[in-house]
């Protein structure tokens, strides 16, 4: 029995000698992939225990941050700003994953980034904990308030851009409906699920980024556009334009076109205006006839130079929607005169973002020089030394200044014709509203307002873009003035008011 | 053999008990009487070692998961202590002359599960407010365990006793195991597996654990009785003396019932594990490479025709080839296990800071994936070293039993050791498809934990007979059925 015994015992030993030898593949060969597999959750949840940078607003106002707590995990983050922010914090969830700025800037937050090269090594070398850097935005406090708060007081679905035009950097962009980050980020993970699944439930979803993540029909403030297309070519603000309530289209088999309401432009009983009274009092036929007029190639054109280009784009990481023209050919090729007339005013095909509606605002407002929008002031490490200071960046001369000074004195015809709470006594402000019809029904289906506008006309400190989907609270009566401009002009007046 | 400390109270080296004996026949004049080192100092030291080791292991998973050290920790580092140094003076009282390194091994590894376990309550217990802890459930198993290993050394004061009644503890063994599938599903499923005796709100019983004891006894003491038959009859062919199946008629009926009652409840790990115990034991009777290899045919067979019927198995086998297919499925499991060994990497995150938890069942089949994330390569290999000593230590003393029976149970519980540590810790690196077992000792799991006590005291048992000195009692007393061992011994020391 002895000798089969002695094999025995050897083949035990070969056994769990081979265990090793696996285990030691497993444990050095192949450690690192292991390690960094996207699906190991190991490698997230030793980041979650980390001092994880501050998201902070313009003034150091924390959006979020890190405290230290007995559990675990050793840090619970917190979102002291709440609903107002969660667009652009978004959330830090063990279990869902980073959102937002903190998926966006996860690798400065957490510590990661090469950037704090540094500090990672002195981390090492003394065996501190690593910390992350910090990000600053340049959302300023009490516009993102006004914004938010105009949007969710009455319960709208919508979205509220504020820029600074001269530089590009915004200092508001809202969404509404939102939702509060800080249980996403709980410890607990029922608290997480519930408010996750919470979360992906919610009709209309609180998760889309209205001012960035969509693009709507910007109905009449599209009217800038055209306007500036049309002073381009042969068109002044004196240029008499049609008055007439309805017009005929060409190439549609008999459709028509009419002015808000079916009224003559202008309170004119049809008799031609200025372009300046056809935009002051928004008529469709005389845009319509407009952008016939100067034909598709211009209206593109111009529409590309103030970034309608049809393409994504993004700003600082956060994916921005195509905001765009539509094609207005047939399907030959040849141009849609229809398709035209209907784009002069906004519709058909025509859709922005609310950050793009704000983007031509500012456009004019800063003498025809499209700036670069962005989100994040500078970046700083754990000691709050800087490493990286944002400097606005020009995208082009969209129009010639000229252009843009006569638009900006439409504009203020335009706010002075434009009914409505919420103007400001001693600031003159450039404005333009927009209903837009959008659905499948548009007659029977709320329409979306608008209002783009920047202040002081003379030397503009803001341009702001509000966007209230199906008509906020006013159903099928709303209207650009109605709903969106009160809103508009509170962001306006907390936007100068921080800067007075 | 293993060059541990505890040698040096033996002899060391495989020659073991030829030289064994002849020194303590020439130990016997000098000091006037019969008397031999017997090892217990060392165990008592070596026990204090584990001791140290495991609440040094303790304070680490505290002071990574709390930032905090508890003056309790002394206390339950000194209440384990304690509960194995009585063990000890059991083993001092009973098996004086037992192997000194089996018990300071197993409590090493019960000690390193049982903080493994309460780590991992500590994680779940975050995880989800109202979990049941199970730390305290094992240090009660533990304790129970400890009774019976006390028990069994007590009403087993000689091994050969065991050889009386072997097919009396085959069937009792076999209408144990059998049991579960008698049940309704409710006193009998956990986790799909339908091989449990469930007393609702009190224990669950895996009878399978202690089955696969009685099996090994019956089959030694089957095939001790055989050994003659079985190594020289049979017709030859193809060069291989082939066996005649009449003469392991019983064994062969018994394994087919256990394998059929396993497979059918669903648990492999435990009916591959009896096969292979059992197929090794024919093996070490007869001495005759013809039985492996029929075994190992027969296996395959039986291996693929368990491919093609049970669908459980098929899974396991395509998650063993392609772990990474499904990684948040099937593979889920295996997938994770392996990120938290790689997370480990070679010196491990340390005990309490790493996320075995990840892994499912992790303080079950599992535990030495939550080892290996938390002590690393070096952890998890001095672990598997561990029960290689102590596999070691057995075969030694089947190679050191004076008689053919104890030396085959020895052997054949050693080799179960192994074999399930290899099963299991092969299943959960993905070396070999994964068939649940627990790792012995280190599991959580009440019946395993008695099962393994029950297998350490035998071994005890056995190597305590080895090493006994021949004193008066053995000339006469040594009659009757044992006469046949008499002359093997004889034969064996001529040789």
């Amino acid at each position: 029995m002895k000798p089969s015994m002695r094999k025995l015992g050897a083949a035990i030993i070969v056994m769990l000698v081979a265990l090793m030898a696996n285990l030691t593949y497993i444990q050095v060969v192949k450690a690192v992939d292991y390690r960094h597999d996207p699906n190991n959750r190991r490698t997230v949840l030793e980041e979650y225990s980390r001092a994880r940078g501050q998201i902070t607003a313009s003034g150091g106002v924390v959006l979020a941050q890190s405290n230290p707590s007995k559990d675990q995990y050793r840090y619970q983050r917190v979102y002291p700003g709440g609903a107002m922010y969660a667009n652009l914090t978004g959330y830090y969830s063990l279990r869902y994953g980073p959102t937002g700025l903190e998926r966006l800037q996860n690798d400065l937050l957490a510590g990661n980034d090469p950037q704090l090269f540094v500090e990672q090594l002195s981390d090492l070398i003394t065996g501190r904990d690593p910390q992350g850097g910090n990000v600053q935005l340049t959302i300023v406090p009490a516009v993102q308030k006004a914004a938010y708060d105009g949007l969710s007081a009455k319960g709208y679905v919508g979205a509220v851009v504020a820029i600074n035009p001269s530089t590009g950097a915004i200092l508001a962009m809202a969404s509404t409906p939102s939702y509060d980050p800080n249980p996403l980020a709980s410890h607990s993970e029922d608290v997480q699920r519930k408010a996750y699944n919470k979360l992906v439930e919610a009709s209309p979803s609180p998760i889309l980024d209205r001012t960035i993540g969509a693009v709507y029909p910007p109905g009449s403030t599209f009217k800038l556009v055209v306007t500036a297309a049309a002073l381009q070519h042969g068109f002044t603000p004196q240029s008499q334009v049609p008055g007439a309530p309805t017009i005929t289209l060409p190439d549609t088999g008999g459709a028509t076109l009419s002015n808000y309401d079916k009224e003559a432009c202008a309170g004119r009983g049809g008799a031609p205006v200025t372009l300046t009274q056809a935009l002051a009092y928004s008529c469709n036929t005389a845009y319509a006839t407009v952008a016939m007029d100067i034909g598709a190639a211009a209206l593109k054109q111009q529409a590309a130079a103030f970034g309608i280009t049809g393409e994504n784009s993004s700003i600082d990481g956060f994916p921005v929607a195509a905001s765009r023209t539509g094609t207005m050919e047939t399907a030959s090729g040849a141009t849609d005169l229809g398709a035209l007339a209907q784009s002069g005013i906004g519709q058909r095909d025509v859709a922005l973002t609310p950050l793009e509606d704000a983007v031509v605002a500012a456009t004019i407002a800063n003498g025809g020089k499209r700036m670069q929008p962005y989100l994040i002031e500078k970046t700083t490490r754990p000691d709050l030394s800087v490493i990286e200071q944002a400097a606005p960046v020009a995208l082009g001369q969209a129009i010639p200044a000229t252009v843009a000074d006569e638009i900006r004195t439409m504009m203020v015809a335009s706010e002075n014709a434009t009914p409505g709470s919420g103007r400001i006594a001693g600031i003159t402000i450039a404005s333009k509203t927009g209903t837009a019809e959008h659905g499948t029904d548009p007659k029977n289906t709320p329409p979306h307002a608008w209002y783009v506008a920047f202040a002081p006309a003379d030397h503009p400190k803001v341009a702001v873009a509000v966007f209230v989907a199906n008509g906020g609270d006013r159903g099928l009566n709303a209207t650009g003035a109605t709903v969106a401009a009160p809103i508009g002009r509170d962001v306006i007046a907390a936007a100068l008011a921080g800067l007075s | 053999m293993t060059g541990s400390p505890g040698s040096s109270s033996g002899n060391g080296g495989p020659a073991g008990s030829a030289t064994g004996s002849a020194n303590a026949s020439s130990a016997a004049p000098l000091n006037g009487r019969v008397r031999r080192r017997t090892g217990r100092g060392a165990e008592l030291g070596l026990l204090i070692f584990a001791a140290i080791i495991v609440t040094a292991a303790l304070m680490i998973v505290e002071l990574n998961q709390h930032q905090a050290l508890k003056i309790e920790l002394l206390y339950y580092g000194g209440g384990y202590l304690a509960v194995f140094a009585i063990a000890h003076v059991v083993v001092r009282a009973l098996a004086p002359y037992a192997d000194p390194l089996m018990l300071p091994l197993v409590a090493l590894l019960n000690g390193l599960g049982l903080v493994m376990i309460y780590r991992l309550d500590l994680a779940e217990a975050v995880k989800h407010a109202n979990a049941t802890p199970q730390a305290p459930l094992q240090l009660l198993w533990t304790a129970v365990s400890l009774v019976l290993f006390l028990v069994t050394l007590l009403v087993i004061r000689d091994h050969t006793s065991l050889q009386s009644y072997p097919y009396t503890l085959a069937f009792a063994g076999l209408l144990f195991l059998a049991m579960p599938a008698a049940l309704p599903r409710s006193l009998s499923e956990v986790n799909g597996a339908k091989i449990w005796i469930r007393i609702p709100g009190l224990l669950s019983v895996q009878p399978s654990e202690f089955a696969k004891i009685t099996l090994i006894v019956f089959a030694a003491a089957f095939l001790v009785s055989k050994r003659g038959v079985l190594s020289t009859a049979g017709p030859r062919f193809l060069g291989l003396t082939l066996p005649r199946i009449r003469d392991l008629g019983p064994l062969v009926a018994l394994l087919a019932v256990s394998l059929a009652v396993l497979v059918l409840g669903n648990d492999l790990g435990p009916a591959l594990l009896i096969f292979g115990v059992l197929l090794a034991m024919v093996y070490l009777a007869t001495g005759r490479v013809s039985w492996l290899i029929i075994g190992l045919l027969a296996f395959a067979g039986g291996a693929v025709v368990a491919y093609q019927l049970v669908p459980h198995l098929r899974v396991r086998v395509d998650i063993w080839m392609h772990p990474f297919a499904d990684p948040q499925g099937a593979g889920y499991q295996l997938v994770q296990s392996l990120f938290g060994l790689g997370t480990g990497g070679i010196f491990g995150t340390g005990l309490g800071a790493g996320r075995p938890d990840i892994v499912p069942y992790a303080s079950t089949d599992f535990i030495t994936a939550a080892l290996g994330e938390e002590l690393g390569l070096v952890g998890l290999t001095a672990i598997i070293v561990c029960f290689m000593i102590l596999v070691g230590r057995g075969m030694r003393a089947a190679l050191a039993a004076r008689d053919n029976f104890g030396s085959l149970l020895a052997a054949g519980l050693s080799f179960s050791i192994g074999l399930q540590v290899f099963v299991i810790i092969g299943g959960v690196t993905g070396l070999i498809p994964l068939t649940g077992l627990t790792t012995p000792f280190v599991s959580y799991g009440g019946s395993s934990l008695l099962a393994n006590y029950i297998i350490l005291a035998l071994l005890l048992r056995i190597s305590d007979s080895t090493r006994r000195p021949p004193v008066k009692r053995t000339g006469p007393r040594r009659t009757g059925t044992l006469a046949q061992a008499h002359t093997e011994i004889l034969s064996r020391s001529a040789k």
